[in-house]
């Protein structure tokens, strides 16, 4: 109870303490929560695109096999789909077909592809969100299209992809089959690859390796694969704007090094006082500390909350060029709220423990010192 | 009462600038007395008055308080009875800027462990004593020389301690104050409080608010 009564008392003047030298104090949390808050929204932004990563592609095929010619990914012959259609363990075989288009007229390049089932007529395609915000102006409500034997085409668009699929549809355009053989110019008889589903995706592996005994031209990836090229995708790009954070991290600590650590000749003065009045070394520290862990909690708080508010309700503003898309057609979509509470605790250990321990050192010099200096100042 | 044996202070011991500041003081104090220790600047007098109150530690020699040994005390026994047996008024008040006048008068007491609703109480009725209550939200920078040494009087009170030390407390008062000051620590005495005061103001150690005087120079009694 004793203990709780002095806390309280540190505290209290720890507060007013701090409120005497509001610009200082105030400048200092800023910085310091401006720091938290980029830290956190990459971790925030870099954990969420991968949540969003795994759930898009929960419902894709277990396998995609493709041909490798030369060492390259090669067109595969639809032929093929019947001999991995007899391996056992598959349910379904599908040929593919997917490429990129690119558009003059806005210099970007759009994902095409024909979905499993296109009920639409042979003029028309179905975008995604970003397709008609980057496309420039229409013709009629037409999207111009230049064929791969020079040809223009007009196809008209007839609906449009939501949001929420954003991350993956961004710049895709969906078409028949036979449009798309027309732009792409892919031939008959071929697709890009070959989707597979596994009844039991225990067996995927094995039936991996038959695929590549049947057919030793292909090179069949696995769903899990894909979904950890994903996460390493992500946790690079993380990893880059971190790297580059170190540098803001370094001249903060640096910063708060010199703010927090060097104490003023008045501040000096007023641990003497205190020491003078009756207050022990511990008593002094115990004050110090309750006005590190104020300012560097405060600032945690305040920076992570404000990352969150970034990350899920503003859609990464600051980063999403650097951290999603690609090109210049940058998706527009929100996040899923999730958060990795170790990654935070990392975090708050991290910086708010560091900058604890940097306010508590230079006054523990101080505060040994003998109080009846004060009775000479 | 206060036994003081031998007591020797010397500062920067062994360097070229080696000052001896108190050369061997035997003494004793009544308690529930006011004792004046009187004597030009750099006798000594403030540097007895902190190590008779466990603000610094002799070179040599012990003081006993009650027949208690106080000298040798650890750190933290050193600033409990600092806190609980002495209370300071410094000469140039050392109050803290930037609090009111109530947080300062609160602050020795903080440490204690006391309900903070008793520190206060006791802050409240301290100021309503000394007559500066009107003025105890405001800043203590804001306020005159009268005004802040009674805030450090009342500050010095606030863990009713039984021993009053005060250095050079008339130093910034006008004659009128000095004499207020001096009827306040008259009432201390009558409470049954130890008071010992550094002073070289002669309205002080004349006033027959002195019960004795301790005359030094050049670090010894004389």
């Amino acid at each position: 109870m004793i203990w709780i009564e002095r806390q309280r008392a540190f505290l209290d003047f720890t507060l007013s303490s701090l409120w005497r030298r509001k610009v200082r104090n105030l400048s200092l949390l800023m910085i310091y929560a401006l720091i938290i808050f980029l830290l956190s929204s990459v971790i925030f932004f870099t954990h969420a695109l991968r949540k969003e990563a795994e759930s898009v592609l929960k419902d894709s095929p277990e396998m995609i096999v493709q041909r490798v010619v030369g060492g390259r990914h090669s067109l595969i012959p639809i032929s093929y789909v019947e001999k991995i259609d007899q391996i056992r363990g598959t349910s379904s075989v599908r040929p593919r077909l997917w490429g990129y288009y690119f558009h003059p007229a806005s210099k970007t390049n759009y994902t095409i592809m024909v979905p499993e089932e296109f009920s639409q007529p042979d003029d028309t395609v179905e975008t995604g969100a970003g397709v008609l915000r980057t496309w420039g102006p229409l013709w009629k409500g037409k999207l111009y299209f230049k064929t791969h034997d020079g040809e223009a085409i007009l196809l008209k668009a007839i609906n449009t992809m939501g949001d929420e699929t954003d991350l993956v549809s961004a710049d895709l355009i969906l078409m028949s089959e036979s449009t798309f053989r027309k732009i792409s110019g892919i031939p008959e008889g071929y697709a890009n690859d070959l989707s597979v589903n596994i009844r039991n995706e225990r067996e995927s592996q094995t039936i991996m390796m038959k695929t590549v005994k049947a057919l030793p031209d292909t090179r069949p990836i696995l769903k899990k694969e894909i979904i950890r090229t994903y996460i390493s995708l992500f946790d690079w790009r993380g990893g880059y704007v971190i790297v580059l954070l170190w540098g803001a991290l370094l001249a903060f600590f640096i910063f708060a090094w010199d703010k927090a650590t060097g104490l003023s000749a008045e501040e000096k003065t007023e641990i003497g006082i205190l020491k003078g009045i009756g207050w022990d070394t511990s008593d002094v520290l115990m004050m110090k500390f309750w006005e590190g862990v104020v300012i560097s909690l405060s600032a945690f708080f305040l920076g992570v909350i404000a990352a969150y508010v970034h990350v899920y309700f503003a859609s990464a503003t600051f980063f999403e060029h650097a951290l999603k898309g690609w090109s210049i057609l940058y998706p527009k979509f929100s996040l899923r709220p999730s958060v990795n509470p170790y990654q935070l605790a990392i975090l708050f250990f991290l910086t708010v423990v560091p900058y604890t321990l940097l306010t508590i050192v230079p006054t523990w010099k101080v505060a040994i010192t003998e109080p009846d200096l004060v009775m000479r100042h | 009462m206060i036994q003081l044996s031998g007591i020797k202070k010397t500062f920067n011991g062994g360097k070229s600038n080696e000052f001896k500041a108190l050369r061997g003081i035997d003494l004793e104090v009544a308690l529930n007395e006011v004792s004046v220790f009187i004597g030009p600047s750099g006798s000594g007098k403030t540097t007895l008055l902190s190590i008779l109150g466990c603000m610094s530690r002799p070179t040599s020699g012990r003081i006993w308080l009650s027949g208690r040994e106080i000298t040798s005390l650890p750190e933290r026994f050193a600033a409990e009875t600092r806190r609980e047996t002495f209370g300071f008024i410094f000469q140039n008040y050392n109050l803290i800027k930037g609090i009111s006048v109530l947080e300062n008068t609160m602050l020795p007491a903080y440490p204690t462990g006391m309900k903070y609703r008793v520190i206060r109480d006791r802050a409240v009725s301290l100021l309503e004593k000394l007559g500066i209550m009107s003025k105890s939200e405001e800043p203590v920078e804001h306020l005159s020389g009268g005004e802040q040494q009674r805030v450090a009087i009342a500050r010095a009170l606030i863990n009713t301690p039984s021993i009053i030390i005060a250095d050079e407390p008339t130093a910034h008062l006008d004659t009128e104050l000095a004499q207020g000051l001096l009827d306040i620590f008259a009432g201390f005495r009558k409470e049954g409080k130890t008071i010992l005061i550094a002073s070289h103001d002669a309205l002080v150690f004349e006033s027959p608010v002195a019960d004795r005087l301790i005359s030094m120079r050049d670090g010894k009694i004389v």
